[in-house]
């Protein structure tokens, strides 16, 4: 048993003129705590869905099925009330811009001890107290608890919201594109913090971000989503050097890296509408090895070696073959 | 091989191919053009608001050194990209070069007419040549206007054409040119019912109708996805490429700029740390800071896990620049000449290339 | 090979046909219900004004019955202390009430806007000295100042317009001048300086625009003031006393004992068709607001959640 299981998870948002958007399309992935997971892909792909869906903070407009469990308990099929109790005291998220935004009024120690407060964690000095041990835990001097917001750095803001993210001492800390609009060495910074959290901690860490580098630098373990699916999961490295989804290849190939040769390439088209129901497999027009039969067939995500998936007809054509790294 | 991993480095757009070129040739390059674009020792300062109590104290008034003694020349055809962490100046001297803002000193030399001393009403035949894109493709376009009205604009203020049906084939062209095609696909869009890389691709072809000399990016890709990336930066290459433009481009994104500039300069504190050609810039960097910038850009290769070097702290605050190398503060190596001393830009004894510079006393 | 080489940029899936970007305020606002009551009110005013001289029953001068005679058949809002028409008389006063706060209105917005617009734009000592003249405007008691200007210059028709418009621009220039400076720092207007286009054409073609709907609730808004601010004065004596306005009407009917004769028809019906017409364009004001400024949507305020959708009779794979 891991200590986070979503199996066949799938969001749907109400459309005002009436239908429904799939956004999250049946994604399935199981976490230990100490494990660092990416969860990448173009915007608009459904990862900061499925991670929203994991914590029941989805807006009055969606709906959810499938099976989320931590510690081998179902935590979503009772609706908010089934969340409620884990979300922020098992569970707990880094929103993408949140170190915009801290309230502005109060003071940042204050802020970091409200989720304590709220989830009867601890109150009053006992709360305090641990919020400046927060504070330190991720590289900010106690002291700084009594500090505004205003008078930190844009680093020590995205800091203290990692610090207010762990105040309930979570197994696992969803990070939503955490180092999005940081400079580079900040960026750095909080890449190296998180890990070291994870590590000490044994924290399991899902990171959402569309920055495959910074994945590939920071997680063991990785799903690269498209149009709502996991089209291939698998150990980083396994992604990077033997991809057996030709998206997956495409993303790398369409990152440049500092020192490589090769040509930068850009995948055509857009992302498909989720609007409507979509036959065959959903990547085929941008692909560039696509076949006629992705027009027609679905692809599985099937697996292809250990704790590697992925979801493309070509894999199922060559199965009998052998497969080649590289 | 399989079919499926044989396609794995297969360009999926022409342009793109021509990057792959650029990357192949990047040692040897075609001899570049003239100079275009030649700045000198270009100062921005912009004066820190006073409080009353200040005012009153006659508190001595205070800048922010945004742009502090930046030279550089850019040439025809060259695409030189300006790196550095937010509040290094590099948007300060775009803003400069545009003429948006003006200069405490120094000069910007625009094809041997120094611009700097231009008023507004003389300059602005002259915003013809300099065209400049901006980060954000979702607020850079006006959202009243048609995708044919963003473009015919700029023809409007410089009296390109004078009627409707002698531009639209312009308008035409500069949409193809940029990408869009077919054009009768596009030009009747608002900008809220494009993609971003569609809008950015927009902004260019508004700017290409006047045939400018000089582009000025900023950020022009970073937010947009990365499956389109690649496509827009192509595109600059190919404008400078085929169209003898000089791109002048912001980015925080050393890969990018490795990939697609000649020549890279490092911006700190409002100065130019370290300046070369691309590779010898990314491959033999001279400068500590330089150093730890590349150290700390995230490999694309999950093995390749080099020891970033982190330095602590964040960018100084423009206002009180330390004395002496204004680096040092940060500096791993920093020696008491450091803090004293203010070294100048020059070519580093270890360095082989003799365009590469460095502002180091110790490299 | 089945490499797609298809361009880039080119998503067909994405593009439908090309909308047409004025339809999407107009559906906005069609949405509202207090948008369509409020301008069928101040439309069906205006019909009412405009026709008013083929459909009045009666003159709105002469004679034609009792002295406070009770509405009847022949007079279905009954006569005034002249015995002249009510329904007659409401409907020529209405012309001119109208007409007093279109006109002050325009006066209004014309000041208002082109401040708003100069003083956000400019900044600088442009924006001080025109923020200081708005500012004294802005703490002069209104209705003291017009009473003394109508006094000064003497009760007519136009200065009543002057007035009225001299005293509502202020409110206006504010709030345009607040849009017009955040306008500024926009993206696409510096792009459009980066161009070379001069101040006249980035407010012409960029600020103007995007002002527009700003400008065009402030106006219906101030037509409710300025209709309000003419009955005040008229009511005070200060209309040229020759008119029929609605304030007219109403200050004959206060002055001639209406009240003690028990006439109440000489004031409610009155009373009645400003208030219509101050609501009607109230309420068409804050619409075009609530739709220019999502902020002020009250949102997420009902307990609805999100819904778990129990699988029922579908299997694991069956996505």
């Amino acid at each position: 048993m891991s200590l986070l299981e979503v199996s066949d998870l799938n969001v749907w948002f109400d459309l005002p003129g009436g239908g429904q958007v799939h956004a999250v399309q049946g994604v399935s992935f199981a976490l230990d705590g100490g494990q660092r997971f990416g969860l990448v892909g173009e915007s608009g792909c459904g990862k900061t869905t499925t991670i929203l869906a994991l914590m029941g903070l989805l807006p009055p407009n969606a709906e959810v099925s499938g099976d989320v469990r931590i510690d081998g308990r179902s935590v979503l099929a009772g609706g908010e009330d089934s969340i409620r109790p884990h979300r922020w005291k098992d569970i707990a998220m880094v929103f993408q811009g949140a170190m915009n935004a801290l309230n502005p009024v109060k003071k940042v120690g204050w802020q970091i001890a409200e989720p304590m407060a709220l989830h009867g964690v601890a109150e009053g000095s006992a709360a305090r107290k641990r919020a400046g041990e927060l504070l330190e835990l991720v590289g900010i001097p106690a002291s700084a608890a009594e500090r505004y917001p205003h008078e930190f750095s844009g680093g020590m803001r995205q800091r203290a919201s990692i610090a207010m993210a762990l105040a309930c001492q979570p197994k696992i800390l969803l990070a939503d594109e955490p180092t999005t609009a940081l400079d580079v060495m900040v960026q750095a910074q909080i890449l190296e913090l998180l890990t070291s959290l994870s590590d000490e901690l044994g924290l399991a860490l899902i990171l959402v971000t569309h920055d495959l580098p910074v994945v590939a630098q920071m997680c063991d373990q990785a799903a690269v989503m498209y149009a709502g699916k996991i089209v291939e999961d698998g150990p980083m490295e396994t992604l990077f050097h033997a991809p057996r989804h030709p998206y997956t290849r495409l993303l790398f190939a369409a990152t440049p890296d500092l020192y490589g040769r090769e040509a930068v390439v850009s995948i055509p088209g857009a992302p498909p509408r989720l609007d409507r129901e979509i036959t065959g497999c959903s990547f085929r027009q941008r692909c560039d090895v696509a076949m006629e039969s992705c027009a027609t067939e679905h692809p599985d995500l099937i697996t292809i070696g250990a704790g590697h998936r992925a979801a493309c007809l070509r894999n199922t054509a060559q199965r009998e073959e052998t497969a080649e790294v590289r | 091989m399989s079919e499926f991993m044989a396609a794995r480095p297969a360009p999926s757009v022409p342009a793109a191919g021509a990057a792959d070129q650029v990357a192949a040739e990047a040692a040897v390059r075609q001899a570049p053009g003239d100079v275009l674009l030649d700045v000198r020792d270009l100062r921005t300062y912009y004066p820190v608001r006073r409080g009353l109590v200040q005012s009153v104290a006659r508190a001595p008034r205070r800048h922010v050194h945004a742009v502090d003694g930046v030279s550089f020349s850019l040439r025809r055809g060259e695409m030189v990209a300006l790196v550095g962490e937010s509040g290094c100046g590099k948007t300060s001297t775009l803003q400069t070069i545009l003429g948006m803002v003006k200069p405490t000193s120094g000069t910007v030399t625009l094809d041997g007419t120094d611009i700097t001393a231009l008023s507004e009403r003389q300059m602005r035949p002259l915003r013809r040549t300099i065209q400049m894109i901006y980060q954000d493709p979702y607020e850079s376009l006006d959202p009243r206007f048609r995708v044919r009205d963003t473009i015919e604009e700029p023809m409007l203020v410089h009296g390109i054409g004078s009627s409707r049906s002698e531009r639209l084939p312009l308008i035409a062209a500069a949409l193809e040119q940029a990408g869009l095609t077919p054009a009768e696909l596009f030009i009747d869009r608002y900008p809220h019912e494009l993609s971003g890389g569609q809008r950015q691709r927009v902004a260019i072809a508004a700017s290409l109708v006047l045939s400018p000399a000089l582009l000025l990016a900023d950020e022009p890709v970073s937010m947009l996805d990365v499956s389109v990336r690649a496509g827009v930066l192509a595109l600059l290459d190919s404008l400078r490429r085929d169209a003898d433009m000089a791109i002048l481009m912001i980015t925080h994104d050393l890969s990018t700029a490795a990939h697609f500039a000649d020549r890279i300069a490092v911006m700190y504190l409002g100065r130019i740390v370290e300046q070369g050609r691309a590779a010898d810039v990314v491959r033999d960097p001279q400068h500590p800071y330089t150093k730890a910038l590349l150290s700390v850009v995230p490999k694309r290769d999950p093995r390749d896990r080099t020891v970033p070097q982190i330095l602590t702290g964040e960018t100084p605050n423009p206002v009180d620049v330390p004395a002496g190398c204004r680096f040092h503060p940060r500096c791993p190596i920093a020696t008491d000449r450091c803090r004293t001393e203010d070294p100048a830009l020059r070519q580093p004894d270890a360095a082989a290339a003799g365009d590469h510079l460095a502002a180091c006393h110790l490299a | 090979m089945t490499a797609v080489t298809q361009d880039p940029a080119l998503a067909a899936e994405g593009l439908g046909v090309p909308a047409h970007r004025r339809g999407v305020f107009w559906t906005a606002l069609r949405q509202r219900k207090s948008a369509m009551v409020g301008l069928f009110i101040i439309i069906f005013f205006i019909v009412l004004a405009v026709i008013a001289p083929f459909i009045s029953p009666y003159s709105a001068t002469a004679q034609t019955c009792a002295v406070y005679a009770p509405p009847s058949a022949q007079h279905w809002l009954g006569c005034d202390d002249g015995g002249i028409d009510m329904l007659s008389e409401l409907m020529q006063g209405g012309r001119i009430s109208l007409v007093v706060g279109f006109a002050a209105t325009l006066v209004a917005m014309v000041i208002g806007g082109g401040v708003g617009i100069l003083s956000g734009y400019f900044g600088g000592w442009i924006d001080s000295a025109l923020m200081r003249i708005t500012d004294y405007l802005l703490v002069i008691p209104s209705l003291v100042f017009a009473i003394v200007i109508a006094d000064i210059w003497g009760a007519n028709l136009l200065h009543v317009i002057i007035v009225i418009g001299i005293l509502q621009w202020t409110s206006t220039a504010r709030i345009i001048r607040a849009q017009v400076m955040s306008l500024r720092e926009r993206v696409f207007v510096k792009r459009a300086r980066a161009i070379g286009s001069g101040n006249g054409r980035i407010i012409w073609r960029h600020i103007l625009p995007q002002v527009a709907p700003l400008l065009i609730a402030n106006t219906v808004l101030t037509v409710a003031i300025a209709i309000y601010m003419e009955t005040v004065l008229a009511f005070l004596g200060l209309e040229d006393p020759t008119v029929t306005t609605w304030g007219t009407i109403l200050q004959h009917a206060f002055d001639r004992t209406a009240i003690s004769s028990g006439a109440w028809w000489a004031i409610v019906p009155d009373g009645f068709a400003i208030a219509a017409i101050i609501v009607g364009c109230f309420l068409l004001g804050q619409a075009i607001e609530d739709s220019l400024n999502p902020r002020l949507k009250v949102a997420h305020l009902s307990i609805r959640r999100w819904r778990f959708r129990p699988l029922v009779g579908r299997g694991k794979d069956a996505i």
